[in-house]
């Protein structure tokens, strides 16, 4: 939320003021003195900003010097390969995609429903505040814990049906994709997982949106005649949409780097072809059934590929690894980009 | 409005009359497809010379995805035992326990040896002391409770500097086997040593301390040979019976005990399907030009003869 920033404009007044004060306060060493603090200070916050920054552009440095012999149009058009000369990311990006794509398509409804509950509806009892308290601890469980749950609820689910993939059932849906039962290590199971990785994170980020909406709108609104359910959709949400769009964006970007949860659930390590077939945007327009499979396909994802392309013996495949790094920080900064964008274009609306 | 719901019922009515519920086939795509898959799981050291394989055959039989999982060895039988991968890679065979679960769920299985590994001793080129190692001098410095910090330690003609131990983390084939074959005990390992996932960390280790020792498959070393020494390792007091891995060396066997078969486990029931059946037939017929490839060390014509022999009763049976 932005609140119209203060006037900070020093007035005379006020400098004499101070400078009288400086003046009177000490005598001229200890001036010097608390100058000289002050200036060893600034000098310490600085030394900690550029040491941040230089560690992150020696890391970049490093990465994109490394992928210069690899990065290039083929990376992203081929499917891994043990020839480091051929291996590309495309399994990996198609992979990463529908994943996200459907987290994102859970995660945002369930989200910013429970936030716009919690912080409008939900009245304050001992349920709501227990579940207050909890989300910032599910919001800071490893992700890891997350990929065991998700392991066996969705992949196995709890064994019901059956705990061999030999005597597995699926439910066949007019012919054109087959739901398997137990889900299994498809991509489906793999975005519900990452869905609970996310949901504490976009819950939290919504709610403090939502939090700083001024109540005097509320009330405003309400005393219009309008009722809640359009305070809420004309008033409350359109205010809070840039800070819950920026926490969704956040979170999805920490999803599409997230390894562990995918190895615990069963992503594939090496394959060499993309959900359901599709490995152009092309086929989406022109086998549009594909799509619907998509979700039901096993998957490798980039930030596992990245990982087995590190371990490789030899330096052969650094350059190969150095690639899909840039690549993925690639994909990241389109999406905070796009982040950026939302902020800008949702908070430009707001008039009051 | 109502004729919108009206459509809407009729789709709802639709979508679920044409839901039925069915068994599924192995082999099949979950989603649906015109595709089979082979599933594959287990053994990072084995992964490399099935990928290897798997990405030839699917130039051949291109309506066949062989796609691989690195869970290690154990998590690979663990997947084996519950019937959901077709085929296990596997750098130690198939525990006593491991065989007793498949016959309580009714898993057969043939086991296949595919490859040999030499897990090769490694320092740093520099080292001008140490050429070669008996057994017992590397029990003493990997042994639990160790009391070798110094090189001086294991002879006081070598350098009286702390000695910098790297080698393979406890989840890893390579440790297991490492540990049985030197420490006389699967799991059995010095505190002061420096375990890691990667083996690449271990050949960065070794490769920038003088005084470092590190352990790992052969593969490892052979794509680092300009960075590393290998140490030749004698069987017995003597050390003049040292022999160094090489190709030749593990494949005759004379490279001990360090020298370790390679395996896939291939579940029976699966062989029964022809996408299976093919893929095996060719990873030890024309795959195996693969294994030398992936660094590991191609078996001897007999062995792979005695391979074969078993995956074709197999199938016959």
């Amino acid at each position: 939320m932005s609140t119209p920033p203060l006037s900070v404009t020093p007035q005379p007044s006020d400098v004499q003021s101070l400078k009288s004060v400086n003046f009177i306060s000490g005598s001229d060493s200890t001036i010097r003195r608390r100058l000289f603090l002050s200036r060893v200070f600034a000098w310490c916050c600085r030394i900690a900003t550029y040491s941040a920054l230089a560690a992150l552009v020696a890391l970049l440095a490093s990465i994109i010097v490394n992928c210069l012999g690899r990065l290039n149009l083929s990376f992203i058009t081929s499917v891994n390969s043990v020839d480091p000369a051929e291996a590309g990311i495309l399994a990996g990006l198609w992979g990463s995609f529908w994943l996200i794509s459907l987290t994102t398509l859970m995660s945002v409804p369930l989200g910013i429903g429970s936030a716009v509950y919690l912080e409008e509806y939900a009245k304050d009892t001992w349920l709501t505040r227990v579940i207050k308290v909890n989300l910032s601890n599910l919001a800071g469980v490893p992700s890891i814990v997350y990929g065991m749950l998700g392991l066996t609820v969705f992949v196995r689910m709890f064994d019901l049906f059956g705990s061999s993939a030999a005597k597995s059932k699926a439910i066949n849906l007019l012919g054109i994709v087959k739901i398997p039962l137990p889900l299994g290590d498809i991509i489906l199971a793999g975005a519900l997982t990452m869905t609970l990785v996310i949901l504490p994170i976009i819950i939290i980020a919504s709610q403090e949106a939502l939090r700083a909406v001024p109540s005097s709108i509320r009330t405003a609104s309400l005393a219009l005649g309008a009722t809640r359910w359009q305070t809420i959709r004309h008033q409350v949400l359109p205010a809070a949409m840039p800070g819950i769009s920026t926490g969704v964006i956040l979170a999805v970007s920490r999803a599409i780097g997230d390894t562990a949860p995918l190895i615990m659930i069963g992503a594939l390590t090496v394959a060499r072809f993309c959900p359901a077939g599709i490995d152009s945007p092309v086929k989406l327009l022109t086998e549009p059934q594909r799509i619907l499979q998509a979700p039901m396909d096993q998957f490798t994802a980039m930030p596992i590929e990245i990982f087995h392309w590190a371990k490789q013996p030899g330096d052969d495949f650094s350059p190969v690894a150095a690639s899909g790094i840039v690549v993925l920080l690639l994909v990241l900064s389109v999406f905070n980009g796009f982040a950026v964008w939302i902020r800008y274009r949702t908070s430009r609306g707001l008039k009051w | 409005m109502s004729r919108m719901r009206c459509v809407f019922g009729m789709l709802a009515v639709l979508a679920i009359a044409g839901c039925t519920v069915e068994d599924t086939t192995p082999g099949d795509v979950a989603g649906g497809g015109d595709v089979k898959r082979i599933m594959v799981d287990g053994s990072s050291t084995v992964e490399p010379i099935t990928s290897r394989i798997a990405e030839k055959f699917e130039v051949e039989f291109s309506d066949v995805q062989v796609p691989v999982k690195v869970t290690g060895t154990g998590t690979g039988f663990k997947e084996l035992i519950a019937g959901r991968i077709d085929i296990a890679n596997a750098s130690r065979p198939i525990k006593d326990s491991e065989k007793e679960e498949c016959q309580k769920n009714g898993i057969e299985f043939v086991e296949l040896k595919i490859a040999i590994d030499g897990l090769s001793v490694v320092v740093h080129p520099e080292n001008d002391w140490v050429t070669s190692l008996t057994v017992a001098q590397l029990k003493k410095i990997w042994e639990p409770g160790s009391t070798v910090t110094k090189w001086s330690d294991v002879d006081p003609s070598w350098p009286d500097h702390k000695i910098s131990l790297f080698g393979a983390g406890e989840e890893s084939g390579t440790f297991n086997y490492f540990t049985e074959a030197i420490n006389g005990k699967d799991g059995a390992i010095t505190e002061n040593y420096s375990p890691s996932g990667d083996d690449n960390v271990i050949a960065t280790g070794v490769a920038g301390d003088k005084y470092a020792m590190g352990f790992f498959g052969y593969a490892y070393y052979s794509r680092n040979k300009e960075k590393l020494k290998v140490v030749a390792v004698s069987p017995t007091e003597n050390l003049a019976d040292a022999v160094a891995p090489t190709p030749e060396t593990i494949e005759a066997g004379t490279y001990t005990p360090l020298s370790r078969p390679l395996f896939i486990y291939v579940k029976k029931a699966s062989l029964s399907r022809p996408e299976v059946e093919d893929f095996v037939r060719f990873y030890l017929g024309a795959g195996q030009a693969e294994v030398a490839a992936a660094g590991y060390v191609a078996l001897s014509a007999a062995e792979v003869e005695a391979s074969k022999a078993a995956f074709e009763s197999a199938v016959g049976k």
